[in-house]
């Protein structure tokens, strides 16, 4: 592993305080996905770009059924390709020092499939056959879909809202320690 | 991610394309997904629909939409008055139809609907947000300050919701604000933005550029230098704290728990790990002021020095009775450099002339006080704000509401990363949302009296089986302790040595013994009793442990405060015997073989408890299910065996050293353990309540308990006669008095302070008074909070009335809209409504 200075510049190294977590250990987890492509200098800024089948084999994502989600809403261009930046967000915002509200948000992007600002009923029906790995039937689905959002849906407009979601994420104390990923 | 709209009707099932969220100008087009639903609930005819079409090539790109079924929910809200339910039936009516391009403008761009979508739209929030707290940095805007009304009005304070200006220009703004807050403030309103990582950058970049542009002109070399030095002192900072977060104590194995086992059974790694904080920083105000001083300075050891046997490391008496482990090996003296020219023995040291306080001189007895002192009164501090950290964490207003959906999105532990836990967690989901599915839509079903009666009847049995074999047992252990401490003192010649002691272990070996069966009694009482909601079973089981911890610590500390220290007082003798000589070591040494033994019947539970039990299951009983790590119960013995180690600090300066191997091996081999043999828990476990809840338990009866119990010790028990600092006083708490009379003596000129001592310390009155005041401030936290959670139930009032005036506003904007029609529009409207 390079002597750490010469990674990333001084005023680089500052600018990345604005995330939560190791930088430095994130970095070298972000190359050990694809040790060619990513050069060991970042001191350019290089424009690295990993491709979502790389970051979807890490084994911190492999098995989570939310892990495309979770890529494409933390990647530039949408699709799941990372460049370092998207990573640290990406491990920042699910670090244990990240303040609720910030979860809450990238929370509410990932569980909204169709990418439309609000969780509507076609979105939970998706996250809940991802979670059950479609267990629950049809009619048991349509149920858990209504019932969550009667209870949270705040405006009344038979959808999830940001707020509605931060609204129920706020009453729910163990939101912080399940989004949560260790590295 | 930018796809082609399609706004043909006549196919409800066409794929809705979607703008890319970063595209502020255009019409938010999702209530086209409203469309199609809204035309498959409704059956528009075709005339309706031509209608519409040319509705559309009248303005231009629109798109149509209805409300669709369940927003009317809300519409029927506590008015009375015909009036405003005529308003309603009439909005009902219009709604039902349809919207107009220009109110579905206005609805999308509205501010509470732009928060979220785009990065201008997060820009403006964070501005206002930056303002606010601006002002709250500022001063603090008196009450009379805020209107009068009974609605919070937006100019009252100062929240410009403007959305039409440019994404430049807003972020001119919150740069130029971002400057004006301080440093940690503006880095922590930059973490907390969900922005993008580059471009959280560049804000940062442009704010620091405009403040190195304001003040590099006013630099001269000195300030520049600092400026430097600063920098530099930052990076390396930074860099230490990377390194220390890349050092994290055992953090491959957590994450291997947790990644296989999920938050709950991590937690209690966790609260080891903190426990173990709490240990090594006693461990360390202990060594440096109070082993270390003594150990330079050795006192002259007994004639009689006992052999090394192996029976020390169990009992440790013995060998180490007389070693720096024990209250009794400390000096009551000051020591001194030139030891040999003074007198030993002496309280005050006032005697030799040489020695003087020329050389470094170090009170032993004060030391003692008040090291022991400050340590339990920091170990308070760090506990009470973990707690309070902790409890805000975790803290819910309303209890049982959202149960579903808090389900739904919050229930999934990304931790949890190998494949085989996964799918068990998904099943667990499952589960638990089929019961709460179950239990929401049967919750009308009620018990009969029979059933009632029969439920009560059975809890009520299964308390009584409980408190009775509690109460048998702490019988058991108080007439047996006193047992063991007459067999003791009867100095019995004809047992051997070695066999004496070996019989001081017989005590903690039974109350070990009864910490490990009964707990298993009570869960087996529990699944008698069968309840019905996993939250209540954890629960009950808790304060079951509880109450039989609690209640043997008590007994156990009778027996060490109020017995042993009685019974002491036997004449000189020549035997070495513990009881007669010192108290408090033989205390310690007590409190030394409890933490041993219960180590050893913790590694015999794990050994036999679930190592064995898996081998049993799996080969014999051939069940896939391996046993569950009970969480709760392992977290209440590791805050017995740190209330254990909280009462021997006083007696015993080294027990949080043996207290940090217990903790140390305890962690890998319980890690171990769990690896091989067991699962994840099947019932849910809400991770942050119960760490909550142990976090109090640990500041409430535990460290409570021993700090009572050692102020206790300190104040009114009599030390012994002939060994430790305190000999010869009337109580520990005597030293300091004799320091104060010393230093008056010494020097008249503090004998303000030795008065202001008198008069403060020694007077009850005094404390009566500060324990008034304190009880004052908590009673008006209390009323604040309550305060408080009126305040929030009167703001969740005035947003449904917020949100009743937003429907009645839609409702009269499309009627107005309407009236701009065509008048044969709305009498088809009419019709059809």
């Amino acid at each position: 592993m390079g002597n750490k200075q010469t990674i990333f510049t001084a005023q680089q190294l500052d600018a990345y305080q604005v995330g939560y977590g190791s930088h430095f250990l994130l970095f070298y987890r972000y190359r050990d996905l694809a040790p060619q492509l990513v050069p060991l200098d970042y001191t350019n800024q290089p424009d690295v770009k990993l491709p979502y089948e790389l970051i979807g084999s890490m084994p911190e994502l492999k098995d989570n059924p939310f892990r495309q989600r979770i890529a494409e809403v933390f990647s530039e261009d949408g699709e799941g390709n990372m460049t370092l930046d998207d990573f640290l967000d990406m491990f920042s915002v699910l670090s244990e020092m990240a303040p609720r509200d910030l979860k809450a948000y990238y929370a509410f992007k990932i569980y909204d499939f169709n990418n439309d600002d609000f969780i509507c009923k076609s979105d939970l029906e998706k996250t809940l056959n991802k979670l059950t790995r479609n267990e629950l039937t049809e009619d048991e689905v349509k149920m858990v879909c209504e019932k969550v959002i009667d209870e949270a849906d705040l405006d009344n407009d038979g959808r999830l809202s940001l707020e509605d979601f931060q609204n129920m994420i706020n009453r729910a104390p163990d939101f912080l320690s399940t989004f949560h990923i260790r590295i | 991610m930018a796809r082609s709209v399609n706004f043909d009707l006549s196919q409800p099932d066409v794929e809705i394309g979607l703008e890319s969220p970063a595209d502020e100008d255009v019409v938010h087009d999702s209530f086209s997904r409203l469309i199609e639903e809204q035309s498959e609930n409704n059956r528009l005819s075709a005339i309706e629909l031509q209608d519409l079409q040319q509705d559309l090539d009248e303005e231009g790109r629109d798109s149509l939409a209805g409300l669709s079924g369940p927003a009317y929910r809300g519409w029927r809200l506590g008015s009375d008055e015909t009036e405003e339910d005529d308003n309603e039936r009439q909005t009902d009516r219009l709604l039902q139809d349809k919207l107009s391009s220009a109110t579905l403008r206005i609805l999308s761009s509205m501010p509470s609907r732009t928060i979220g979508r785009s990065r201008g739209a997060i820009i403006s929030q964070y501005y206002n947000k930056t303002m606010q707290l601006r002002r709250r940095r500022q001063s603090r805007p008196a009450i009379k300050d805020f209107s009068r009304s009974a609605r919070p009005s937006i100019r009252g304070y100062g929240v410009e919701v403007d959305t039409t200006d440019s994404a430049e220009s807003k972020k001119e703004r919150l740069v130029n604000n971002l400057q004006i807050l301080s440093v940690g403030d503006r880095e922590r309103m930059l973490r907390a933005m969900p922005l993008n990582l580059s471009e959280k950058k560049e804000l940062r970049s442009l704010t620091l550029k405009k403040t190195k542009t304001h003040s590099s002109s006013k630099l001269t070399c000195c300030s520049r230098l600092k400026f430097y030095i600063i920098i530099a002192l930052r990076h390396s900072w930074y860099s230490l704290l990377s390194f220390l977060h890349s050092l994290q104590l055992w953090q491959t194995r957590l994450k291997k728990i947790s990644g296989r086992f999920g938050s709950g059974v991590l937690s209690y790694f966790l609260f080891l790990k903190y426990l173990l904080f709490f240990n090594v920083f006693l461990l360390l105000v202990t060594g440096a002021f109070l082993v270390l001083p003594q150990a330079l300075y050795p006192p002259k050891l007994h004639a009689m020095r006992r052999s090394f046997t192996g029976l020390e490391l169990l009992t440790g008496a013995g060998y180490f009775s007389d070693t720096l482990m024990y209250y009794g090996y400390y000096s009551n003296d000051t020591l001194q450099r030139n030891r040999e020219n003074c007198i030993e023995g002496n309280i005050s040291s006032s005697a030799s002339p040489q020695c003087d306080s020329n050389y470094p001189s170090y009170n032993m007895p004060l030391a003692y006080f008040f090291t022991i002192g400050m340590a339990f009164f920091i170990t308070c501090i760090i506990l009470v704000y973990s707690m309070s950290k902790s409890f805000g964490q975790s803290f819910r207003i309303d209890k049982s509401h959202a149960m579903l959906a808090m389900k739904a999105f919050c229930s999934w532990d990304f931790k949890v990363i190998k494949k085989n836990p996964v799918k068990l967690m998904s099943e667990n989901i499952c589960t638990q949302l089929k019961e709460l599915l179950a239990e929401v839509n049967h919750r009308k079903f009620k018990n009969t009296l029979k059933q009632k009666l029969h439920k009560l009847l059975v809890h009520g049995l299964a308390w009584t089986i409980c408190i009775a074999a509690t109460t048998g047992c702490l019988v058991g252990i108080y007439y047996f302790s006193d047992y063991m401490h007459e067999q003791e003192r009867l100095h019995d010649v004809s047992k051997g040595r070695l066999l004496k002691e070996a019989s001081l272990l017989a005590l903690p070996v039974l109350v070990s013994f009864i910490n490990l069966v009964l707990p298993g009694l009570f869960n087996l009482v529990a699944d008698m009793e069968n309840y019905n909601s996993p939250s209540i079973r954890t629960y009950v089981a808790l304060s079951r442990n509880l109450m039989l911890k609690v209640s043997v610590l008590g007994i156990l500390c009778y027996h060490w405060l109020s017995r042993v220290p009685a019974e002491s007082d036997c004449p000189s003798s020549k035997d070495q015997d513990p009881t007669c000589e010192c108290w408090e070591s033989f205390v310690g040494q007590e409190l030394y073989r409890f933490l041993i033994i219960d180590f050893i019947f913790t590694l015999l539970d794990t050994l036999f408890g679930e190592l064995l039990w898996r081998l049993f299951s799996d080969k014999v009983l051939r069940r896939k299910r391996r046993p569950g790590f009970d969480i709760a119960k392992n977290v209440l013995h590791l805050i017995y065996g740190q209330t254990l180690a909280w009462l021997g600090v006083l007696f015993t300066p080294l027990l949080p050293a043996v207290q940090i191997l217990k903790l140390l091996l305890l962690f890998y081999i319980k890690t171990s353990s769990v690896m091989m043999n067991c699962q994840a828990p099947r019932r849910p476990y809400r991770v942050s309540q119960m760490t909550t809840i142990f976090i109090t338990l640990l500041c409430f009866p535990s460290f409570l308990g021993a700090s009572v119990c050692v102020t206790y010790t300190m104040w009114s028990i009599k030390p012994s006669g002939s060994c430790g600092p305190f000999r010869g006083n009337e109580s520990m708490f005597k030293a300091g008095k004799n320091w104060m009379d010393k230093l008056e003596k010494e020097n008249p000129h503090l004998s303000l302070l030795a008065r202001a001592h008198t008069y403060l310390v020694e007077n009850p009155f005094f404390l009566f008074v500060g324990a008034g005041i304190f009880l004052i401030v908590i009673y008006f936290q209390s009323q604040v909070v309550d305060g408080q959670r009126k305040i929030i139930t009167l703001l969740q009032e005035q947003i449904e009335n917020e949100g009743e005036d937003k429907k009645f506003l839609i409702s009269k904007l499309q009627s107005i809209h309407e009236k701009k029609r065509t008048p044969a529009r709305r009498l088809t409207s009419q019709d059809s409504g």
